[in-house]
């Protein structure tokens, strides 16, 4: 069980959260533009990522709110987490990973 | 009870204080302190179970958890059964009743050790190559045949009746295995103040000091005797308040971010106990530092004949002799790989036991432990190994021999006579955890196993679990890392490192098995003792070309059984790697996995069982219902009235009544269910607009309308009724199940997508109850309860909402309907609404007002062609398939799943659309889920074209009637269709999924 810490309420059990998927997929402001090719990326497109990943999720036992984690999919580690609107650090690529 | 099988002084038991328990009904004492392996050796008892493949009689090997063979069942009553516990692990109490297992019609006398002669007719691999023919006589014959003669206990025949708790708990260091290391670790953290756990599997703490002799043969710690120092350490820990110290505690399982599961055994040695306390305790401890002192196993030697009961580990030995003054016999040969048979050897002789000679498989022996067993003139034969043992029910000899590397004998073959023999193949350090916690591994050649190497999580290893083992070395060990994790905790400290001797006896180690004559025949020599597993299966996988541990391991079951091979899975390893002639790291190792050792099912179930398995939603209504004899389904975590049965009713007759008291009267049903999300604020219409397909800038206050939710692609997720309460404000429901995800999934949109609009949500499903009145006579029955608020036909159309109040209480009245006939639907605060149900019950009787459920609710909607979202769609239903097109807002640029609509295959003519069935003879009724084709008798692969969603048949109607999703299902209207059953092809002709007032007229009446 992941120890996960939410931005605003800090370390809490994995528990509390739920997953949600890669993050930094902002929905199209013009879907209509979009060509089916590029809106099927969009929909079911998603990075599969050993190593570094952004991703979301809801502290959703707790204060309800979503934010987005840097977490290593090889060791679990989180190296961060911020709020949504928010970018991600840049020691994305450089993060130290590990205990 | 003095017969030369305890020792006179000594060891860890209360001799003072007999126990008596029973052996397969036979009635034997031990003392306190004693473990029923320990106890029934000083009864002399050494067979005590059958193996699993081929019933061979066996002994107990080991004296912890690792044991393979000793596995008992002990039975308190007939719930109270627990089978497959392994004797070393089973602290006897008075009353203790124990079973052997895996044999009949007796231990000693076993029918199923015919296998053992059959042995050569079912190697590895046997059963999947055998039993192929014919396919149908697995299921039925083969397998539940092979399972009866394989095989451990029995199961308990009774639900559990006992209790398990659970807890989780923080700390600074958690130190797992209360041993040398673990004791100077966990003090020398408890010093710096931090808060440390200490845990051990064991009865008492002292781990490998419990093995040790007492007395002038004593080992010093600090100047005081091991068993001094260890009272005292355990103490002044056990005063610590900071410290929680948990014996017979298993660290069963490593999990990501210092997650370590621990499973207490609170009652199994009790006699008596109490009765509320719980059985198991589950902690889920999350550690900041860990440290894991673990320990290490000593691994058995590999010869013909190696499983006979009285051949055991001699570090085993030595603990049952020194820490519950047992002696297992009274000549033994010892056969070694490392130092440590030594020191047995001399602790046996000390105790009057006969050592008949020592074979070292070493060409060359040397070091203290071997010049003190020169000095005590106890007979050592350097390179010498083992190619034979006999005796039935336990050993009466050892073959001894020289065999040189082509497997042929140099010199005399020596027939020993003995009752006992001590074999060590040196330690094998349990990594288990740190494996688990996804640690690196890496190959020791002196140790001859794997050792720790790269955490991956804020964990140490100390002592004999990193290949230390010499005392003072394990002791400075703990000493260290207790520190160092304290350190990275927070805590500052200076660690004392006990003295303690530097002496080391794990050394010299052997993986594999040992050198035999070439071409023996019969004689078996087993790796691994619990699954029966021997070096002619695993030489079998080799020559049939199997190179991965992994796939070895599988196909000849090696390390799979309960023990998941702590004894045998380094011997496997080197026996592999010296067939394939490929080095041990290189052939790899298979994966640790939790548990450490088998934990019940009670303990991870804790408190959820029963009632309190998952939370139960009841309505404010429930209890009324519940009187009037309501039969109950589950809706998500809402337990909802089905039906209201009257005497000698059955569901269908209950069902066909209530759809006639709607139809011809007035029914009343309970609504409060159903998901409500109020929707406020200044942009709360444009958030509707882009959530929802439908568009709501037109819909006025006072009214409500249709809702159809999609996810972005394209398909429903979810629909309801929306009243928009206020310019700002909408009253949004949502399906009794979908409540949750619909409010998470518009909280992402409102949070991640949409930060900007000004829009909250709130979850008001149990705000309010919501009574359903349905039926010609609905009006009729509300006119006289309701205040403020003209329910006329022209003051309250269909889809009308308006506030008032009922029976003195603030009323949200809908002019609604899913059932198709003149509908209200009554929202009061919740605490009033079992008042108002029964005004509005008891206002009802004289127009037959009838209580109705979720069956014939279901029935009176599908008559109507009303869809539920989960029944009549699947996650790739559009609005179009299922007839809903028309709720789609036209005008709007965008809401959620709009663009995927326009994509070809959501398009597509062919897709399967909702249509209704009538089956030729209206009396059938589908099933539900059943397929449709459009020919007759196709044979597989057949080819359906649709599927039905729900079926029912209409008392109304008088007929059956059907939902179905069917490709191009409304360019099919009037076409004969088929759903095949198993008794034939059932015609059904495809009609419009409205069967009843297709044009209105009761809706809006």
């Amino acid at each position: 069980m992941l120890l996960i810490e939410c931005p605003y309420c800090g370390e809490r059990s994995e528990l509390e959260f739920v997953y949600g998927g890669q993050a930094h997929i902002a929905r199209p402001k013009n879907p209509a533009d979009f060509s089916a090719q590029e809106w099927t990326d969009y929909l079911y497109q998603r990075d599969n990522i050993k190593g570094v990943h952004a991703e979301r999720w809801r502290h959703t036992h707790g204060c309800g709110r979503f934010f987005n984690a840097l977490r290593d999919t090889t060791t679990d580690h989180f190296i961060t987490t911020y709020k949504v609107g928010e970018s991600p650090p840049a020691a994305l690529n450089t993060a130290k990973v590990g205990p | 009870m003095n017969d030369g099988l305890r020792s006179v002084v000594g060891g860890r038991i209360d001799r003072a204080r007999p126990v008596h328990f029973t052996f397969d009904g036979r009635e034997l004492t031990g003392f306190q302190g004693d473990t029923l392996a320990s106890a029934l050796l000083a009864n002399g008892v050494h067979l005590v179970g059958r193996s699993f493949k081929y019933h061979r009689p066996r002994g107990i090997l080991a004296a912890g958890s690792e044991e393979p063979n000793a596995l008992v069942a002990v039975r308190r009553d007939e719930a109270r059964y627990t089978p497959n516990l392994p004797a070393t692990q089973v602290e006897i109490y008075d009353g203790l009743e124990a079973h052997s297992q895996n044999r009949w019609p007796s231990l000693s006398f076993d029918v199923g050790a015919v296998n053992d002669l059959l042995s050569p007719f079912i190697p590895a691999g046997f059963y999947y190559k055998t039993f192929m023919w014919p396919r149908r006589a697995w299921k039925s014959i083969y397998e539940p045949r092979i399972r009866a003669a394989a095989g451990l206990g029995e199961s308990p025949t009774q639900a559990d009746p006992d209790r398990y708790s659970n807890r989780f708990i923080h700390c600074d260091v958690l130190v797992v295995g209360a041993g040398p290391a673990g004791l100077a670790a966990a003090s020398a953290a408890a010093e710096s103040g931090a808060r440390v756990i200490v845990c051990d599997e064991q009865s008492e703490f002292g781990g490998s000091l419990l093995g040790e002799p007492d007395g002038e043969r004593a080992p010093k710690i600090e100047d005081e005797r091991a068993s001094a120092w260890l009272t005292r350490t355990v103490d002044v820990l056990t005063r610590n308040p900071r410290v929680t110290v948990l014996p017979r505690t298993t660290a069963f399982g490593y999990f990501p971010h210092n997650l370590v599961g621990l499973n207490q055994r609170l009652t199994d040695h009790l006699a008596e106990p109490h009765p509320d306390s719980p059985r198991e305790r589950q902690w889920q401890v999350r550690a900041q530092e860990v440290v894991l002192a673990t320990g290490a196993i000593e691994r058995p030697l590999v010869f013909p004949g190696n499983d006979r009961p009285g051949i055991m580990l001699a570090g085993a030995v030595r603990t049952f002799l020194n820490r519950y003054g047992v002696i297992p016999g009274s000549r033994a040969v010892v056969v070694t790989a490392c130092d440590e048979a030594y020191r047995a050897a001399l602790d046996l002789r000390d105790a009057g036991v006969f050592i008949a000679t020592i074979a070292d498989v070493r060409g060359h022996a040397s070091g203290p432990l071997w010049e003190a067993a020169r000095r005590a003139g106890l007979a050592v034969q350097t390179g010498t190994t083992v190619i034979g043992t006999s005796g039935r029910l336990r050993v009466n000899s050892v073959r001894l021999a020289r065999v040189d590397d082509h497997g042929n004998v140099v010199g005399d073959v020596q027939t020993m006579p003995c009752d006992i023999v001590l074999m060590s193949g040196g330690f094998t350090p349990s990594v288990h955890l740190f494996s688990q916690s996804r640690g690196k591994l890496t190959w020791d050649d002196k140790v001859r196993s794997f050792v720790p190497a790269d955490p991956a999580e804020r964990v140490r290893s100390a002592g004999a679990c990193r290949g230390t083992f010499a005392l003072a070395a394990v002791l400075e060990d703990g000493a260290t890392a207790g520190s160092a994790a304290a350190g990275d905790a927070g805590f500052v400290n200076t660690p004392r490192r006990p003295a303690a001797p530097a002496v080391d006896s794990a050394i010299g180690a052997y993986a594999g098995a040992l050198p035999q004559p070439g071409h023996s025949v019969g004689a078996k020599a087993f790796v691994d003792w619990q699954n029966d597993v021997t070096t002619r299966d695993l030489a079998q996988a080799a020559r049939e070309g199997f190179r991965s541990i992994e796939h070895i391991k599988r196909y000849t079951t090696t390390g799979m059984a309960t023990d998941q091979g702590k004894t045998s899975n380094l011997n496997a390893l080197g026996f592999v790697s010296h067939e394939i002639d490929k080095p041990i790291p290189e052939v790899g190792l298979t994966t640790f996995r939790m548990p450490y050792t088998p934990v019940t099912f009670g303990s991870f179930a804790g408190f959820a069982r029963g009632d309190l398995f998952d939370p139960t939603r009841t309505t404010p209504i429930h209890d009324w219902a519940a009187r009037n004899g309501a039969v109950f389904e589950d809706v998500s975590l809402w337990k909802r009235a089905r039906y209201f049965p009257r005497e000698g009713e059955d569901m269908h007759a209950a069902v066909a009544r209530e759809c006639l008291a709607v139809r011809n009267g007035c029914g009343i049903f309970d609504a409060s269910t159903l998901g409500k999300i109020e929707v406020v604020g200044k942009d709360a219409v444009t958030f509707m607009n882009r959530m929802y397909v439908n568009g709501w800038t037109s819909l006025a206050v006072g009214r409500s309308r249709y809702g159809v939710l999609l996810r972005d692609d394209g398909f429903i997720y979810d629909d309801g009724v929306v009243a928009r309460t206020a310019e700002d404000r909408f009253h949004v429901t949502t399906t009794t199940g979908g409540a949750a995800r619909v409010l998470a999934s518009m909280e992402d949109f409102v949070q991640t997508e949409w930060p900007d609009l000004s829009v909250w949500l709130t979850s008001t499903t149990e705000q309010w109850a919501v009574i359903a009145v349905q039926g010609p006579h609905a009006r009729r029955v509300l006119e006289g309860l309701v205040e403020g608020v003209d329910i006329t036909a022209q003051d309250m159309p269909h889809m009308s909402v308006a506030r008032g109040r009922i029976c003195g209480v603030p009323m949200l009245l809908f002019r609604v309907s899913f059932t198709g006939e003149l509908g209200f639907e009554v929202n009061v605060p919740a605490d009033f609404g079992l008042a108002v149900w029964e005004a509005i019950y008891a206002a009802g009787q004289q127009h037959g007002i009838t209580p109705y459920g979720t069956e014939t609710m279901h029935v009176l909607r599908a008559e109507k062609g009303y869809i539920i979202v989960g029944q009549e769609t699947d996650g790739t239903v559009t609005p179009d398939d299922a007839g809903l097109g028309w709720a789609i807002g036209k005008s709007k640029p965008d809401f959620v799943g709009k663009r995927s609509l326009q994509r070809p295959a959501m398009t597509a003519t062919d897709r399967k659309q909702l249509v209704g069935l009538f089956t030729l003879d209206p009396q059938v009724v589908l099933e539900e889920g059943a397929q449709i084709m459009c020919e007759r008798g196709q044979q597989t692969p057949a080819r359906p074209i649709g599927h039905v969603t729900s079926s029912y048949h209409s008392a109304v109607l008088g007929r059956s009637i059907a939902l179905a999703l069917v490709a191009g299902g409304r360019a099919r209207m009037g076409a004969t269709l088929y759903v095949p059953m198993p008794n034939g092809d059932v015609p059904v002709q495809v009609t419009s999924p409205v069967f009843y007032d297709s044009e209105g007229a009761r809706l809006n009446g």
